[in-house]
């Protein structure tokens, strides 16, 4: 037993963690005909607490409760794996990764997140500004704006061979190189790093 | 033609992407089902450092085959799954046909997959990690998850005005 927990507390590679997810697939549609998708899950928060009238949030969310379990299972799994499976070992992140952020002010790299930029302390700082607000709200907008995210598009959209879900998960990946090549740089410097 | 494809779902609204085929409801512990799905992903999600905002990094800087491989390992998962399904004419355990609903091609997978990705970037979360970050102890992160419920709000307030 103790080999086991020491043998899953280690980071577990691609080909164990891809297949466990692309699995999640069949396992939504057979329990019950459910397509795999995790942004809906914020436009379902949104139609059960401020509707407002908007049509857009004027549905019976209440049937797609499903999805806000699916993803409340996810955040207890997050808590029960860092808690009781956490590897004891720093993450081992590239080098080039490394250099590259270390460039851009980022230097401790002993945590899943930067952890002197994940606190409390700086929500309220044109960091935190950045990095949560702004973030998340273009995470939030672009994924129901294309309607869906890598789970709902590149995952179950490919998954079901529908070209307009390939389409998207490439625009996912050009908006993704772009910020990290182009415009992190400098936003970055703007918000004081 | 197999029955799934023949069979043309009921989608009140073709915008959400994951709507519930099921046609008699879930209730109560029924509903359980999907919270341990939910966990399992979780796990692996935490796992496999897919949540790791570095990993995202490593990602677009093409400096790490981990991602590709999670990713596209997932995705021959999924369309072998779903090829099964389709070919074998699998139910689901309530004996209903599995109902999977084409996607509709619109401009907003073009601009807001785009827009999606330079905050996927610099959060380092797309949707799902963003749960389990949280439940990782990464407890300001419910400020992202919060502005995410902001973005897909006002995306709403404003869907009927954007081209599409």
């Amino acid at each position: 037993m103790d080999q086991f927990i020491e043998w899953i507390s280690q980071p577990w590679p691609w080909y164990v963690a891809g297949p466990m997810i692309g699995l999640t697939v069949p396992a939504l549609l057979i329990v019950g005909n459910k397509t795999f998708g995790i942004s809906s899950s914020l436009r379902h928060i949104c139609a059960a607490c401020v509707p407002a009238g908007i049509p857009f949030f004027t549905y019976n969310w209440k049937k797609e409760v499903w999805n806000l379990l699916f993803v409340l299972g996810v955040a207890i799994g997050g808590f029960l794996a860092t808690n009781f499976l956490a590897n004891p070992n720093t993450i081992v992140i590239s080098e080039a990764t490394q250099a590259d952020l270390a460039a851009l002010g980022i230097t401790n790299f002993s945590d899943l997140m930067p952890s002197d930029l994940y606190t409390w302390e700086s929500v309220f700082t044109a960091k935190g500004l950045l990095f949560f607000v702004f973030g998340g709200f273009l995470v939030g907008f672009g994924t129901r704006y294309a309607g869906g995210c890598t789970s709902g598009h590149a995952i179950m959209g490919i998954s079901s061979l529908q070209w307009p879900s390939v389409v998207a998960t490439i625009f996912f990946m050009l908006g993704g190189f772009l910020m990290t090549h182009v415009l992190m740089g400098p936003l970055m410097k703007l918000v004081g790093f | 033609m197999s029955k799934v494809l023949e069979k043309k779902p009921q989608v009140a609204d073709p915008h959400c992407v994951a709507p519930n085929l099921r046609e008699d409801h879930d209730r109560g512990l029924e509903l359980l089902k999907y919270l341990i799905i939910g966990v399992v992903f979780g796990i692996v999600f935490v796992k496999a450092e897919i949540i790791s905002w570095f990993r995202i990094q490593e990602m677009f800087r093409l400096q790490s085959f981990h991602m590709y491989g999670v990713i596209g390992s997932a995705v021959v998962t999924g369309i072998i799954s779903v090829q099964l399904i389709k070919r074998l004419n699998v139910k689901t355990i309530h004996g209903e046909d599995i109902v999977i609903p084409d996607k509709v091609f619109r401009k907003g997978q073009v601009i807001g997959g785009f827009i999606f990705g330079l905050g996927w970037a610099i959060t380092g979360a797309c949707p799902g990690p963003l749960f389990a970050q949280i439940g990782s102890g990464y407890t300001v992160v419910l400020v992202t998850l919060i502005s995410a419920l902001a973005g897909t709000w006002v995306y709403g307030k404003f869907a009927s005005k954007l081209p599409n």
